[in-house]
């Protein structure tokens, strides 16, 4: 029992907001992708993508700030495939999403032959002026590499978007009746063409972060899962930002909690502790889809091809 | 009335579609600030003409004169931009978004959110439609939402406002206000299009009524001055013969639906409420009503595709009311409903496989769980000689075919099952009038072979010329049968555009 | 200006030619790829696709491997293909592998060192029980709860990963082995091995069980009212329930068959080729299953042969790592690009394309 005790809790809520970061990000891009009623399940592809480009562009040109650029730009490439194959082309989305994944775990692994080992460059934290030195909170919110800074901004920014915005009403109402939409002339596949981008580029960020900062170093798969549990947060946070927020940071805590039990040599078997986040998501689903509708109704369109037919 | 008062003016419209002609020569004018109605049955044209007016649709040929100026609009935003604008039946809104929200989507160049609430709620409260801006859309009851359909429309302050069958989805308190919205705009000076087959309301609200039947106008009346008998065989038309049909003696009772009531399946369905039929062996009934009210539901109902409460439906003394559709066809009550593609039959297989959609088990088509496809085939083969279905052959998909050939295939398959019970839901929808009497002709067999038919359908023709008894589905209630013999057209419309025999009852 | 226009009937010329298509299409775009890593990219294909089958001196061994490694892609891909054609998405059949091979194992380390005719019989109940009751949760979730059916197949696969290594280390770890993870090999105890029935063939009881699949498919599909139904649910839902087909059913059944045939493939795989549970047993079947029932058009006879054509890449790739120095996950990459390739052509099938403006309607 006094392992327990050791686990610091402002260092824990430290990890927790770091291990959280690439799952927000990636939560974040995928939550608007599917407003505008796209299910773009390769979002694991576009995370461990991210996740090299960014190494490899951040190891070469020694700035991790370009390497994070890389790793958006990489991770909105392959999204770009996805949204033409699903939006021009009128592939299933299902499967096509698998694809992504698939080939980004492919591609992914085959860019980061050589870059086995090798150290990326730092990239230092920043804490801010003034309110680093407020006492717990300090340390926890505001020393943070600027990344972390970003991803709260993004929440943020989603959620004013969504809510207030005239892009972000009509970017609803496309995944809500896209023939109404269409109907009264806005451009649906341009649109979700743009979302799915920006879902791409978020996911990206996410796999970068981990690459970059988590680990920090790159190895084959080193996304592990991690893109399913942001879908999954993208389901039942009801693709609300702020719901979305406390979902990644729940999972981020369960996974942190769970390492630090493993360290702390309690007596219960690595793997079920590994396990153990994965098992809540699903509890977690289960339980908002069995309160039915209301709360986490999906965009009406979500997963259906749209096809003007005019 | 001067040239000064017209508001628009419709001279000589006409349009075809292939096999139908939709308008013929429709000439008829609005003044300014008058209600005018458009009244005829369904099919008569009234949708296409409006649809003209709106820029949906472009004539064949004719003219429309606004102002006095040529109005020709080649979409709705040029009709809009006119001052023409246009209520749905079925509405487009998006339902997880707020009122406001859909407002504002509507909307060319929309204030800010705050600015367009409070607009909402000052033009809305000034016409008597109190609507909250921030409800969401998915949680408004029909008439509400027609409100915002509405309020959309106005908030661009339209001279000319068509209403396309407001009120098939409104209880009656709701039509009161409406009305009372309608007549406020009419004396702002906005002029009402309002199109209708219920001859009450059109007599308590309307100022002028042009009528349509088969695409072309057979009348203008004053409402006021006439006789709802008129106007209804205006509408009907007097060329409606009671038929000269033989009556089979009626036997034993086969069906017996009581008290039948189930929940709407879906936010936009009608809930049954009582339904309540006896049906004998040789018997016809004819159930009449407009689309929307509980048509699809009551035949899923009997279907089997939907379960009821047990004993609201027995099948020669045996209770059904918990068996699914396998079971009930076995026990033969077999059925038909309305969506030829995608519910009756499925587009993209051949007709040997929807032969085997409903027959395996009654035509023997299947051995222990195995499907016997030579023996579909030929069955598939037997319904396309026996009911003259223009196809190659039985393995084309059902998509390839007509809509009155794909009709009578799906009829046919299960009239050669030797139904004890058969429910069809229009059967001669969207038919040519040949197939169309194959198709009639073949439910008079049937009954004169000892089975019960309940035919629903929108075509009164259709029912007076088969059915032995008649009765109205109106928002889920089902009028009491009356025997068609001895039913007067005047009956027959009065029922159809209201509440004869029923109570005006509000739907919570 | 390039439209795209719904065909009356699907195309079934381009149903057909789609998947050939595809794979060359690949080729190409595989072949620029392998030139970018620097390598002779007409080598390189030939040692994919040719080589492990016909050349002099190491055919030999990569021919008989070619069914080794395709029993258990064509197993999964049938249970898959007759839950995509009915809409049901199971996408976790890497963890019901998983799980059918830990039951399997467990089967046979229980009852270690026995010598019974029955052991192996056994063993394969619990890889087709073992694969179905993990099926089994994402299905019961969905049709009780309307979860998606997706994510919890996923989330178990990861699960089922922890839980294998859980198994590796310790309740199956060989007390004979030296303290190292790993069960008992399970090719050293004759009663519970899944051993080469022919020599230099590769097959073994899993082959044998892929052909059977494909028959019991075959005839499923075509001949029997299950078959049908699967059919009319995916083609027309709406259809269906009019049928008499009971939605949730169809579901649990389509989950049920899956994780079954994938648990049994993964039991076929642990007493076979791979011989222990250990930490790396599972390979990836699971997803590149996925791959093989959307390339073989959802068909038997289909997955059949994109079954054979999978595995040949496989195989090749394993080659052209050995010669040609190109790296593993070159082929992953490949077999990603095939997926996406068909899937771009499928709208062929389905919509024509129409070059030049239309008159208004």
């Amino acid at each position: 029992m006094s392992n327990l005790l050791a686990i610091n809790p402002t260092l824990l809520a430290i990890a927790l907001i770091v291990a959280s970061t690439p799952i927000l990000l990636a939560a974040m891009g995928e939550l608007i992708v599917e407003r505008a009623g796209v299910l773009n399940l390769g979002v694991e592809g576009m995370m461990i993508t991210g996740a090299i480009c960014g190494f490899a562009i951040a190891v070469e040109s020694q700035s991790p700030a370009l390497g994070f650029l890389g790793a958006a730009l990489g991770g909105a490439a392959l999204a770009l495939i996805f949204g033409v194959l699903t939006q021009y082309l009128l592939s299933n989305q299902v499967a096509t999403g698998l694809a992504l994944t698939l080939f980004g775990l492919g591609l992914s692994a085959m860019i980061g032959q050589g870059y086995q080992g090798v150290r990326p460059p730092p990239t230092s934290a920043l804490p801010l002026p003034v309110l680093s030195d407020i006492p717990v909170l300090g340390p926890v919110l505001f020393n943070h590499d600027p990344i972390v800074y970003l991803s709260f901004v993004l929440v943020l920014a989603c959620w004013l978007f969504l809510k207030y915005a005239r892009l972000g009403l009509i970017l609803r109402a496309i995944g809500e009746n896209p023939e109404a939409a269409h109907a009264l002339g806005y451009k649906v596949v341009r649109i979700r063409l743009a979302a799915i981008a920006f879902g791409g580029a978020c996911a990206g960020l996410g796999g970068a972060y981990l690459s970059l900062l988590r680990v920090p170093q790159w190895t084959d798969g080193m996304t592990a899962g991690i893109g399913w549990i942001a879908l999954a947060i993208v389901v039942f946070s009801g693709r609300r930002p702020w719901r979305a927020l406390l979902g990644a940071y729940l999972f981020g805590g369960v996974s942190v909690l769970q390492l630090n039990l493993q360290a702390a040599g309690i007596a219960i078997p690595a793997a079920w502790l590994s396990m153990s986040p994965f098992v809540i998501t699903i509890v977690v689903l289960v339980i908002i889809s069995a309160r039915g509708k209301g709360d986490a109704v999906e965009p009406a369109a979500l997963g259906r091809s749209f096809h003007a037919s005019q | 009335m001067n040239a000064s008062d017209m508001l628009l003016s419709v001279r000589g419209i006409s349009k075809a579609y292939p096999g139908v002609i939709a308008n013929d020569d429709v000439s008829f004018d609005v003044v300014g600030g008058e209600i005018h109605a458009l009244l005829g049955e369904n099919g008569a044209g009234k949708s296409t003409l409006v649809k003209t007016i709106y820029g949906l649709i472009r004539p064949d040929a004719g003219e429309m004169l606004l102002h006095g100026a040529p109005f020709a609009p080649a979409t709705p935003n040029e009709a809009r931009a006119a001052g023409v604008a246009m209520v749905f039946q079925h509405f487009s809104l998006f339902e997880a978004l707020s009122v406001a929200e859909n407002v504002a989507l509507g909307m060319q160049d929309p204030p800010p959110m705050r600015q367009l609430a409070a607009r909402i709620r000052e033009k809305s409260e000034l016409y008597g439609l109190p609507l909250s801006p921030d409800r969401r859309v998915g949680d408004l009851s029909a008439g509400e939402r027609q409100r915002v359909e509405i309020i959309r429309c106005l908030l661009e302050d339209p001279r000319l406002l068509i209403m396309d069958e407001p009120t098939s989805v409104l209880t009656p308190q709701e039509v009161d206000i409406l009305f009372q919205t309608l007549r406020k705009l009419a004396e702002n000076g906005t002029a009402i299009l309002y199109i209708s087959h219920k001859l009450k309301e059109i007599t308590a609200l309307c100022d002028r009524a042009t009528i349509l039947r088969r695409g072309r106008v057979v009348g203008h009346c004053t409402p006021r001055d006439v006789s709802e008998s008129k106007m209804a065989e205006l509408m009907v038309g007097s060329a409606v013969q009671v038929p000269s049909r033989r009556r089979n003696a009626p036997g034993a009772e086969l069906l017996r639906v009581s008290g039948l009531s189930l929940p709407p399946a879906t936010i936009f369905g009608t809930a049954l409420q009582g339904i309540s039929l006896a049906l004998r062996s040789g018997e016809i009934i004819g159930i009449g009503g407009i689309a929307g009210n509980g048509q699809d539901e009551l035949l899923a109902a009997l279907s089997g595709e939907r379960l009821s409460a047990p004993g609201t439906i027995t099948l020669e003394g045996r209770d059904i009311a918990r068996s699914g559709p396998t079971a009930r066809r076995a026990l033969g009550l077999l059925s038909a409903p309305e969506e030829r593609l995608g519910h009756a039959a499925a587009p993209d297989m051949s007709l040997t496989e929807n032969a085997m959609l409903t027959a395996a088990h009654r035509q023997k088509l299947m051995a222990r769980g195995f499907l016997r496809w030579n023996a579909a085939r030929d069955f598939a083969r037997r319904i396309i000689a026996d009911f003259d279905v223009r196809t190659p052959g039985p393995d084309v998909p059902a998509r390839a075919l007509s809509g009155g050939n794909l009709q009578k295939f799906v009829i046919g398959r299960e009239v050669l099952q030797r139904p004890r019970v058969f429910v069809v839901n229009q059967p001669t929808w969207g038919v040519d009038a040949a197939a169309a009497a194959a198709i009639r002709q073949a439910l008079l067999d049937l009954a004169s072979a000892g089975a019960a038919v309940i035919c629903i359908s929108q075509d009164l023709d259709e029912l007076m010329e088969i059915a032995d008894h008649f009765a109205v589905l109106n928002e889920g209630r089902l009028s009491a049968p009356r025997p068609t013999d001895g039913l007067s057209i005047e009956d027959i419309g009065l029922m159809m555009g209201g509440a004869k025999d029923m109570e005006a009852a509000h739907v919570a | 200006m390039i439209a795209l226009e719904r065909r009356a009937a699907p195309s079934r010329f381009w149903a057909y030619l789609t998947p050939p298509l595809a794979v060359l299409l690949t080729m190409a775009a595989g072949a620029v790829l392998f030139a970018m890593l620097g390598k002779d990219p007409v080598a390189a294909i030939r040692t994919i696709f040719w080589d492990p089958l016909f050349h002099p001196q190491f055919a030999a061994y990569s021919r008989p491997q070619l069914l080794v490694k395709a029993a258990p892609l064509i197993l999964i891909a049938i249970g898959l293909s007759l839950g995509f054609r009915a809409g049901v998405w199971n996408i976790g059949a890497e963890g019901q592998y998983i799980m059918g091979a830990i039951a399997g194992a467990g089967v046979a380390l229980a009852f270690y060192p026995m010598d019974a005719w029955f052991i192996f019989p056994l063993m394969v109940i619990a890889g087709l029980l073992g694969g179905w009751a993990w099926a089994m949760i994402p299905g019961i979730l969905r049709v009780r709860f309307n979860t998606s059916d997706i994510l919890v197949s996923l989330l178990l696969v990861y699960v089922a990963q922890h839980f294998l290594a859980l198994m590796a280390v310790g309740l199956m770890r060989n007390p004979d082995g030296g303290g190292f993870p790993g069960s008992r090999n399970l090719q050293h105890y004759p009663a519970a091995a899944n051993p080469e029935l022919f020599p230099g063939t590769g097959m073994h009881w899993g082959v044998i069980a892929a052909f059977i699949a494909v028959i019991f498919a075959y005839i499923l599909l075509t001949r029997h009212l299950r078959g049908f139904q699967i059919r009319v649910t995916g083609a027309a839902p709406r259809a269906a329930r009019f049928a008499g087909v009971s939605p949730g059913r169809m579901v649990l059944f389509c989950f049920g068959i899956s994780g079954a045939l994938a648990g049994v493939a993964g039991l076929f795989e642990v007493s076979g080729p791979s011989g222990q549970i250990s930490i790396n047993f599972h390979a990836g079947y699971g997803f590149t299953a996925i791959i093989v029932a959307f390339l073989g058009r959802l068909h038997p006879i289909g997955i059949l042969l994109a079954g054979l054509l999978l595995a040949l890449t496989y195989i090749g790739g394993e080659l052209a790592q050995f010669m040609l120095d190109l790296p593993a996950a070159a082929i992953q990459t490949f077999q990603g690009m095939l997926l996406f390739f068909l899937l771009a052509l499928d709208v062929l099938t389905n919509f024509r394309l129409r070059i030049g403006k239309r008159a208004p309607v």
